[in-house]
């Protein structure tokens, strides 16, 4: 019981990095109609400049902003110098260009930090364990992410659904040629929602640089979950990302957890043992898969056409 | 009845119908891909150029440069086996290393059991990645435009986290086999230069089934579908079928070009199938130039002796490579081939 609480908690962690990352990705997408693959670089940008920073200063609080500052800058920087020029190509163009980014940005970490994983620490006021329930200790860190995500879920929620700005997103997302003839500074809301973007993906990258290594090439394969979260989510869908969020995480972390001890209660131990790892590793493909089959524009689709 | 009814009216407006649709394309497309006569001239030069390729490293000195352009050959199979759904189908398939690596791994995991033969290497690689490809398109295809190329993107990962967690091949580290394919027991790529000939006559091979399967009336439908798939519907194609029907092939072509990089490598891992690995099969399509039968290949020579020789000049070859890729699509915007007769034909994107 109390290691089923643990792994749901570990689920309910990892859906919350998840869709720090989709939720940005999904505006961008929804919006701009631009696929990004750099932005499994900013993910990487907020934790690299997290980790040294707070090494260097030794303060935490210095630390996050800075990852955060850093995070901003490249993702305005790149959204001005490159992707405005990508907006109007067609996909083939776009995936090179920022293919060709990730291969710039994973270089000029190892240029600047070198080649060998650097070490993030976790904030000393987070450090220690709390009692979830009586006996059961859970990381106060992991806890901490929970709760920053839930935090900047309904931040989002509040300045989509009760902002004005909220508003222009939406409409762009659902049309929007549509919002730009009806004079919507186009240009700028790009940038704006490019910038918002950008920060959720160094919040999620500083966030996970003292749970996974912060190494070059971190974002590539937390990219292609957050793709797997969109896809399923719904393109452009807030909710449609969060919701498929917790799906995902709850599927691999449940599934890396359990799945071979339920396939042993079928299957020989040693058939359950080789099975059990490979399936659990599928298992969010095939959850995708199995949506997409019955609903190919995913659960929660922002784009009415 | 009814349906063979329909059936038979569809046959026969096709074959006028499809005749004015694509002779539109074909024009705003310079003969899709076929090459008018100057452009067939160089092909013809070009793979004359490769065929020369082991006497004159021989006569060098130099095995370096045999194993190093058997490997662009390969890469250039699997190039060109995705060019043909991406330039004439339109279907940007972003997983096609999941093939690749089906194909290595097929020989890697005969090997394991014991079969050494090399047909049914060949075979196994063939028909496993083909049926994968039959699953994938079977979801993917589903779909159209950015999300196609996400979920093929995640299948790909889908094969690369198999690979990946299957421990008793070798799992993260790889696995290394043990002795290459033999036909009728005779070790054929025991000498580089045997192996290097029999990738070139592949190659020559499957460039010549890609011109007929372009030119052919399946090629027509597949190129009708990308240029406007509701009417290909509307004249009364199967598009859906079609398309699979593609997909598959380019499939089964780019695993029988895994399996020739394993008896390369004598060594398979995950990181053959990884998206960065699909990442740089489309970049070598589109550095040669989408929608040609050549352009792959000189695309696959171009990113692999530019990857070769910047790596051996500097540790971060890969900023110089993106930066060189970045100002490519933001400023050249055609194919090397598209460069040579950019006159003719115009700005390709535009």
């Amino acid at each position: 019981m109390a290691l089923l609480l643990e792994q749901l908690l570990n689920s309910l962690q990892f859906a919350m990095m998840l869709f720090l990352m989709a939720a940005g990705l999904t505006l961008v997408f929804g919006i701009m109609n631009l696929i990004n693959l750099a932005h499994g670089s900013l993910y990487m940008v907020g934790a690299y400049v997290c980790a040294s920073v707070f090494a260097t200063t030794g303060s935490f609080a210095v630390g996050v902003l800075a990852g955060l500052a850093a995070s901003l800058a490249v993702g305005v920087g790149i959204e001005v110098t490159t992707f405005r020029t990508l907006y109007k190509r067609d996909h083939l163009d776009q995936v090179l260009a920022t293919f060709a980014l990730t291969l710039i940005f994973n270089d000029l970490v190892r240029l600047i930090w070198g080649p060998t994983a650097l070490y993030a620490a976790v904030p000393a006021f987070l450090t220690g364990r709390v009692e979830i329930l009586p006996g059961t200790p859970y990381p106060a860190y992991r806890l901490a992410i929970i709760a920053v995500g839930f935090a900047v879920a309904a931040l989002l929620y509040l300045v989509i659904t009760r902002t004005k700005l909220g508003m222009i997103i939406r409409a762009g997302a659902s049309n929007r040629v549509m919002a730009g003839a009806l004079g919507v500074n186009i240009v700028l809301l790009y940038t704006i929602v490019f910038a918002m973007g950008a920060l959720l993906a160094g919040l999620a990258g500083l966030m996970a640089g003292p749970l996974f290594t912060v190494a070059s090439g971190m974002g590539d394969s937390v990219l292609i979950l957050a793709f797997v979260v969109i896809v399923i989510g719904g393109v452009g869908s807030m909710q449609g990302a969060f919701i498929a969020a917790l799906l995902v995480g709850f599927v691999d972390t449940m599934g890396r957890a359990y799945l071979r001890l339920l396939l042993g209660q079928f299957l020989a131990p040693t058939a359950a043992d080789n099975a059990g790892p490979a399936l659990a590793s599928m298992m969010i493909y095939i959850v995708m898969a199995m949506v997409l089959f019955f609903r190919p524009q995913g659960l929660f689709p922002a784009r009415v056409r | 009845m009814i349906r063979r009814g329909r059936h038979w009216l569809s046959q026969t407006i096709s074959r006028q119908q499809t005749a004015g649709a694509l002779s539109e394309s074909i024009k705003s497309d310079g003969a899709a891909g076929v090459g008018g006569p100057a452009r067939r001239v160089f092909m013809f030069a070009g793979l004359a150029a490769l065929a020369l390729v082991p006497p004159i490293a021989l006569m060098l000195q130099q095995p370096f440069y045999l194993d190093l352009f058997t490997r662009i050959m390969i890469f250039a199979i699997a190039a060109l086996s995705l060019d043909l759904i991406l330039g004439f189908g339109g279907m940007v398939s972003f997983g096609h290393a999941a093939y690749l690596g089906i194909g290595a791994y097929a020989v890697g995991i005969a090997g394991y059991y014991g079969i050494t033969d090399g047909f049914a290497h060949f075979g196994i690689a063939v028909l496993v990645s083909a049926l994968t490809a039959l699953l994938i398109g079977l979801v993917s295809l589903r779909t159209s435009g950015v999300f196609f190329i996400m979920i093929t993107l995640a299948f790909g990962q889908m094969i690369y986290f198999l690979g990946l967690s299957v421990n008793k091949f070798g799992g993260d580290d790889g696995m290394t086999i043990a002795e290459h394919s033999r036909f009728a027991g005779v070790d054929l790529f025991a000498d580089p230069a045997g192996l290097y000939y029999f990738t070139f006559c592949a190659l020559v091979l499957f460039l010549w089934i890609g011109f007929r399967l372009v030119r052919s009336r399946f090629g027509m439908v597949i190129r009708g579908a990308k240029s406007n798939e509701r009417r290909m519907g509307a004249i009364g194609f199967p598009t859906f079928r079609y398309k699979l029907c593609a997909f598959v092939a380019s499939g089964a072509m780019c695993g029988f070009a895994g399996a020739l990089l394993a008896n390369q490598a004598l060594f398979v891992s995950p990181a053959l199938v990884h998206w960065t690995r699909s990442g740089e099969i489309l970049v070598m399509v589109i550095l040669g130039g989408v929608g040609t039968l050549f352009g792959p290949i000189l695309g696959a020579v171009l990113y692999l002796v530019l990857e070769d020789v910047l790596s051996g000049v500097m540790d971060y070859w890969q900023l110089v490579l993106g930066l060189i890729l970045l100002t490519f699509v933001l400023f050249v915007r055609t194919g090397i081939v598209g460069i040579a007769d950019w006159q003719r034909r115009g700005v390709r994107h535009a």
